[in-house]
């Protein structure tokens, strides 16, 4: 089950919308197996920077590889099979049944044999019951209809996921959930996982490396415990402000009880 | 059952398998067209305007100009690749009837496409989906219900306006309507309109069951409304199966005296062993052309219509001379060969009432002039634009206080009841007689004469079988015969269909 995710490279990324600069000049090495969080407020470039790599949105100039391959080389089609995207708004086919959901990436690929058994095996994965397979996405709540979507991305057995605020639309307790699920999910399976949010105190849980993102650039890059110490940069700072003082007030209203 | 419901609906297999042909060909013709251009409309909003403006300024014209239209449309394209393309019957239908179809199907489709959930496309997109397969996995599915009510619109609008493909030849249940309307058989017109209006109903409701199946996703449903939809189309098109040879085609233009006329044809040239059909209900310019290309083989015209409609003339001759020109004339350009004149004539003759004729001591058109100020005229819906007309004002200083148009069915009745003073009666008609009207004379010979005449295709011209079953036709009806036979169909009570009276006359041929 077990497969190991890629190193991805980028390497002075640009991407302009008329005169906005979305992504500028932007160079970045993640390290293969890492589960990294690019945290940044809307309007900063992390999802125009994370769809960059699997070419949803083409870059104006600059190189990106995955592993040692140049991502340009590869047909934009198959490049995308090899990598695992779930968003914000799921996307789930509504007129499939949710086996069909998971196992479309193996229609696609035309794999054909023991597709059930595959998807059988991603619901117990994303701890969703087997019955769930013949029910249709609306038949689901939001959280199992978000397990579906990380299921689907899972079918073909990707090393690398790109995951856009992809627990952002759901309530606070299926969120927590999810995200301490998943995180369990990138460490079995060995993934390399790059997941966007605006939320600090996610990414501080979450992640093994966080990258504040300001104005198409990388304003901070290290680990959490570096950021909740402090002494990192301006922009990253304003961002722990909020869960830290969240912390403190949570903390101080026990002692009060 | 009454006799006339009979014979009305005896012509029903035929014609209605030849409306669900000329409709089912132009509604899949029309999704051949509009759904790769609906694909490519839902990808750029440019594309989308452009389509969508032309489809809709298509609808605006009338179905009848549109059928109308591709008819010299057609003869020019043929002309152009030198001949062989059909200008009748079923290819302007078909072309019209699809144009028609574009609109609804085009517009839901592109509805339905452009309206697919963003998600489900970026989805899509992430799962590395070719343009292709995010059109068969996702875009096409979710539009499907959509589209389908744009084809069931279609559908029905189609089946409805191929009513009207009669007027360029090609057979349908409108020519139950138009032959209706023109004899006063409300039999006829009820048979028509009932049949194209239950097999419209049947198709959106089978369509609907269909439309309802994708919605829903019940198979069920999808799979048994297309095996009643193809077992209809079978039944309803079997009737098309039975091959026939020597077909001989009759033309009538839109009146009781052609009806009558083609019947009595008709009876003449099945007696010579040929069988026979009928295209009624023809405008004046095709049924010429069609005779012309031989997809009618015999029709009746009138001398005058052929000299100012088709040679362009507006000089004055002799009858007889006027009658070898045409001959000579429609030899020469068109192969087309003149039989001879049946023996009446049928020429626009201004009518009055008789109250009127004796009080304004109304007797040519001279007369009519000089009271015209005070007259309310009322005319068929063509004479005004017709060249007739424009001589007639050269030679007398006419000026109507007013014009208006109506079918010649009204125009007897609305003279009758003073609705108008004065018509432009066909000389032919028993009404005139029946009414006690009075035909004011043309004393400048300003109007030509309208010989009834007998024109061959080319094809025809030297099959001698058909000409001697034609032939004792020539010189044999009077016109006194002919007003009376008008009547028997155009009057209220104890009507006879046209193939009853074309048998009354063929009983009273001069010798």
């Amino acid at each position: 089950m077990r497969v190991s995710g890629p190193s991805i490279s980028l390497n002075k990324v640009s991407r302009h919308y008329g005169k906005v600069r979305a992504v500028d000049s932007l160079s970045l090495e993640i390290a293969a197996g890492s589960l990294v969080a690019l945290v940044g407020l809307s309007g900063s470039g992390k999802s125009t920077l994370l769809k960059m790599i699997n070419r949803l949105v083409e870059p104006d100039s600059g190189a990106i590889r995955i592993g040692d391959e140049p991502v340009e080389s590869i047909d934009p089609h198959i490049l995308r099979r090899r990598i695992g995207y779930v968003f914000q708004n799921i996307g789930l086919f509504p007129h499939m049944t949710v086996a069909r959901n998971i196992a479309i990436g193996l229609e696609l690929a035309g794999e054909n044999e023991a597709r059930a058994d595959r998807v059988a095996e991603l619901l117990d994965l994303v701890e969703l019951p087997q019955d769930m397979a013949s029910r249709m996405p609306e038949q689901l709540s939001g959280g199992q209809q978000q397990r579906v979507g990380v299921a689907r991305a899972l079918a073909t057995r990707p090393g690398l996921m790109l995951m856009d605020e992809p627990f952002g639309a759901l309530d606070p307790v299926t969120r927590d959930n999810l995200t301490y699920q998943y995180k369990a999910l990138h460490d079995k399976l060995g993934l390399t996982s790059i997941i966007v949010t605006h939320d600090m105190a996610e990414a501080l849980y979450l992640a093994d490396r966080i990258l504040v993102m300001k104005d198409g650039q990388i304003k901070a890059d290290a680990t959490p415990a570096d950021l909740l110490s402090g002494n990192v940069a301006e922009e990253a700072e304003a961002l722990v402000a909020i869960p830290r003082a969240q912390a403190a007030h949570l903390i101080a209203l026990s002692k009060l009880s | 059952m009454t006799g006339s419901w009979q014979q009305a609906f005896a012509r029903v297999p035929e014609l209605l398998a030849a409306h669900v042909q000329i409709s089912v060909s132009a509604l899949f013709l029309a999704m051949v067209i509009s759904l790769p251009m609906a694909i490519c409309a839902a990808r750029s909003p440019k594309i989308a305007t452009v389509v969508l403006t032309v489809a809709s300024l298509i609808q605006t014209i009338p179905g009848l100009a549109l059928l109308a239209l591709f008819y010299p449309l057609l003869l020019g394209l043929s002309a152009l690749v030198g001949g062989g393309i059909s200008a009748f019957g079923f290819l302007p239908a078909l072309l019209a009837l699809t144009l028609y179809a574009l609109l609804p199907i085009l517009r839901n489709a592109v509805t339905g496409l452009s309206g697919v959930d963003p998600a489900a496309k970026e989805a899509a997109d992430g799962l590395g989906m070719t343009s292709g397969q995010k059109l068969y996995y996702v875009e096409a599915p979710l539009a499907a219900p959509t589209i389908m009510a744009g084809i069931r619109t279609a559908a029905v609008w189609t089946i409805g306006a191929a009513t009207l493909s009669t007027t360029v030849g090609q057979p349908s249940l409108g020519d139950l309507i138009f032959a209706g309307l023109q004899t006063q058989n409300w039999t006829l017109v009820l048979t028509g309109c009932l049949f194209s209006a239950a097999l419209a109903i049947s198709v959106d409701l089978l369509l609907g069951l269909i439309e309802r199946g994708i919605r829903e996703r019940r198979r069920i449903l999808v799979v048994a409304g297309m095996a009643v939809i193809a077992a209809g189309l079978l039944i309803a098109t079997l009737p098309l199966m039975i091959v026939r040879d020597n077909i001989v085609v009759i033309g009538a233009k839109n009146f009781s005296e052609q009806y009558i006329l083609a019947r009595l044809i008709g009876s003449r040239l099945e007696e010579a062993g040929y069988t026979v059909q009928y295209r009624d209900g023809l405008g004046s310019a095709i049924v010429f052309q069609a005779l012309s290309a031989s997809d009618v083989d015999v029709y009746v015209d009138y001398s005058g219509t052929i000299w100012t409609n088709q040679m362009q003339r507006n000089d004055m001759l002799p009858k007889a001379a006027m009658l070898d020109q045409i001959a000579q004339w429609t030899s020469a350009n068109h192969g087309v060969k003149m039989l001879g004149a049946l023996g009446f004539e049928n020429t626009y003759a201004f009518a009055v009432r008789p109250e009127d004729a004796r009080a304004k001591s109304l007797r040519t058109l001279d007369d009519l002039a000089r009271v015209s100020s005070d007259f309310n005229f009322g005319t068929d819906v063509e004479f005004l634009e017709r060249p007739e007309w424009q001589m007639v004002q050269v030679a007398y200083p006419i000026r109507f206080k007013h014009a208006r148009s109506f079918s010649p069915t009204f125009m007897y009745p609305a003279l009758a009841s003073g609705e108008v003073d004065v018509i432009s009666a066909f000389s032919s008609d028993g009404r005139i007689a029946a009414n006690g009207f009075v035909i004011l004379e043309d004393s400048k010979g300003a109007v030509p004469s309208y010989e009834a005449i007998m024109l061959l295709a080319p094809k025809r011209s030297s099959d001698d079988i058909f000409v001697a079953a034609l032939n004792p036709l020539v010189s044999a009806i009077t016109v006194e015969n002919m007003r009376k036979a008008n009547y028997m169909v155009d009057r209220q009570d104890d009507k006879k269909t046209p193939r009853q009276t074309a048998r009354w006359l063929n009983d009273r041929l001069r010798e």
